[in-house]
């Protein structure tokens, strides 16, 4: 049965979406590619490519310092990529909403200015075991310099935050949680909001890695409660080097500059300088504008087909594949959390992930293979990697037919 | 670009050569009986003894694991390589990589260009600096060693 024998839910036109993404109708090795690693890096549709190049056709300039118009027009239009951004995450204002290069500067910014600011030695930051080396790293740097504690809640055999430990970790001495939405590595949806009220309860500030769960949840800063929220342009079909660190505006105020240079400062003597007003604060240099330009063609583009539609659309493709994968024998799925998004960590017996990945790239299939950057989670379920098939708006039931032709035929060379 | 054929084949794996290699490889066109070649090769290469699986070794990849030994024999400070994988198809092109490289002089190894034999074998793809298969750094390490054991013998 080959895509038909499941009702369809024809959520959006499928087809008129992929035929928004050019790069679709590649061939890789003779093949047409399949391309199923949205979870590192999303395709971008037609919209944004277009937006970019148009920008630098005929809208380029640098931005928040010209008096000549294609300069104030440039900055309108970066600005205006902001505002989107705010109704996005339904952020109170833009003053909330810092551009980064992304998910990973988002953390370290906080990690350096608010960590370095509010944190001392013996407080303790806790982590989940599924993180994203991003969102680690940033903090062991910060345990390294100052002598904070990490704490790590565990995940249960299904990948699911095993709640109970993960309140029993908290205490009056943590000051920050700080875990990631969905996760790259396996797929699981933590709970959030629950996660966030707990942390809150203690009087810790929370900060959420959202760089899964912006291109397939709405998000909403109000329901959820975040301190910090962060994610990245080029994961939600955007460009790359361009993210967004969402922080509480009382959260921004009292947190220190974490880079300085153009564009946030206020006046500059020798002697003394200060401050630009916020979000500019924390925007030292030239920004990405036409990556801030791209990000707000590609947020359009995901809110015109909306999330209803793309959770239905993934939900629907995330059942076909676990339908189709389970009579395969020697194949197993890390994660199987009831919530989890549109992410298929496979393990074979007696075949290692980088295997997986080669045979079906010569395939014309785009799979990750490893330990997607977050080996703790890989440690937690003893493999070394996994091959990793992740889906996007655009992924077809055919991309899982393909997928699991694809797997066949690598059971076929190294059974 | 060096004369890649006229190499000599120094190393064999149960009696299979470099130039057998590239015999078999004229003779398969299509890309899954080269890679069932290559994984086969790799079953020829023998275990590496327990304590040699050490993060010394260990030749630094992203997605799979390669170790590397190298032992330098007789006055010539030929290179006796050794080395392992844990992914397969890996495995195998670390055994292509000690038909190239194994018992050769420091010498003789730094003037293999060990890319030219991939890209006339057509898998010149597996070494590009980003792989993640730690194949470009087995290859940086083998002429690191070598032009260590030269300095040693200059």
């Amino acid at each position: 049965m080959d895509g038909q024998a499941l009702a369809s839910p024809a959520s959006y036109d499928l087809d008129s979406v992929r035929a928004d993404f050019p790069i679709l109708s590649q061939h890789m090795h003779g093949k047409p590619l399949v391309f199923l690693d949205s979870a590192a890096s999303a395709q971008k549709p037609r919209q944004v490519i277009d937006a970019v190049s148009r920008f630098y056709e005929t809208g380029y300039a640098n931005i928040h310092r010209g008096v000549y118009q294609l300069s104030q027009d440039a900055t309108e239009a970066y600005e205006a990529t902001r505002e989107t951004v705010r109704a996005f995450i339904n952020a109170d204002s833009t003053k909330e909403i810092i551009f980064t290069r992304g998910a990973t500067e988002g953390i370290n910014l906080v990690a350096n200015s608010w960590g370095r600011t509010f944190l001392k030695a013996g407080d303790e930051v806790v982590l989940s075991a599924i993180e994203h080396h991003s969102n680690i790293v940033p903090w062991q740097m910060l345990r390294d310099a100052i002598g904070i504690t990490i704490k790590v809640a565990p995940v249960d055999d299904e990948g699911a935050l095993d709640f109970d430990a993960y309140e029993a970790l908290l205490s009056e001495k943590t000051k920050l949680v700080a875990f990631v939405h969905i996760s790259n590595a396996i797929g699981t949806e933590l709970p959030a909001k629950q996660m966030i009220a707990a942390a809150h309860k203690v009087g810790a500030k929370v900060l959420v890695d959202g760089c899964q769960a912006a291109p397939h949840r709405p998000l909403d800063m109000q329901d959820l409660d975040a301190d910090f929220y962060v994610f990245s342009g080029h994961k939600v079909y955007g460009p790359t080097g361009i993210g967004v660190l969402y922080g509480k505006r009382a959260l921004l105020e009292a947190m220190p500059p974490w880079q300085g240079g153009g564009d946030m400062i206020s006046t500059v003597t020798f002697e003394k300088t200060t401050w630009n007003d916020l979000p500019y604060k924390f925007e030292a240099g030239t920004p990405n504008i036409a990556g801030g330009i791209g990000l707000k063609a590609a947020l359009d583009y995901v809110l015109a087909i909306g999330f209803e539609a793309i959770m239905a659309h993934e939900a629907d493709l995330l059942a076909y594949a676990t339908e189709k994968l389970a009579p395969l024998n020697d194949i197993r799925l890390i994660g199987c959390s009831p919530k989890r998004a549109g992410i298929l960590s496979i393990v074979m017996e007696g075949c290692h992930p980088h295997d997986i990945g080669t045979i079906l790239d010569r395939e014309g299939i785009a799979v990750r293979a490893g330990h997607h950057c977050a080996q703790p989670a890989m440690d937690r379920f003893n493999v070394p990697g996994t091959a990793r098939a992740s889906f996007g708006l655009y992924t077809s039931r055919a991309d899982v037919d393909a997928l699991i032709r694809g797997l066949e035929k690598v059971k076929s060379i190294f059974g | 670009m060096p004369n890649v054929q006229n190499q000599t084949a120094y190393e064999s794996l149960d009696g299979t050569t470099l130039q057998d290699v590239r015999d078999s490889f004229e003779l398969l066109d299509d890309w899954e009986d080269r890679y069932r070649y290559i994984i086969e090769l790799g079953r020829k290469l023998p275990k590496l003894p327990q304590d040699a699986y050490n993060e010394a070794n260990k030749v630094r990849g992203c997605t799979s694991q390669v170790w590397l030994v190298a032992t330098p024999e007789g006055p010539e400070h030929r290179l006796v390589l050794k080395g392992d994988s844990d992914a397969h198809i890996v495995k195998g092109l670390v055994a292509l990589m000690l038909l190239i490289f194994s018992r050769k002089t420091p010498d003789d190894i730094l003037k293999t260009d060990a890319r030219a034999i991939l890209e006339e074998l057509d898998l010149r793809q597996h070494l590009s600096p980003m792989r993640a298969n730690g194949l470009f750094s087995m290859l940086e390490r083998i002429e690191a060693l070598a032009a260590s054991a030269k300095k040693q013998t200059a």
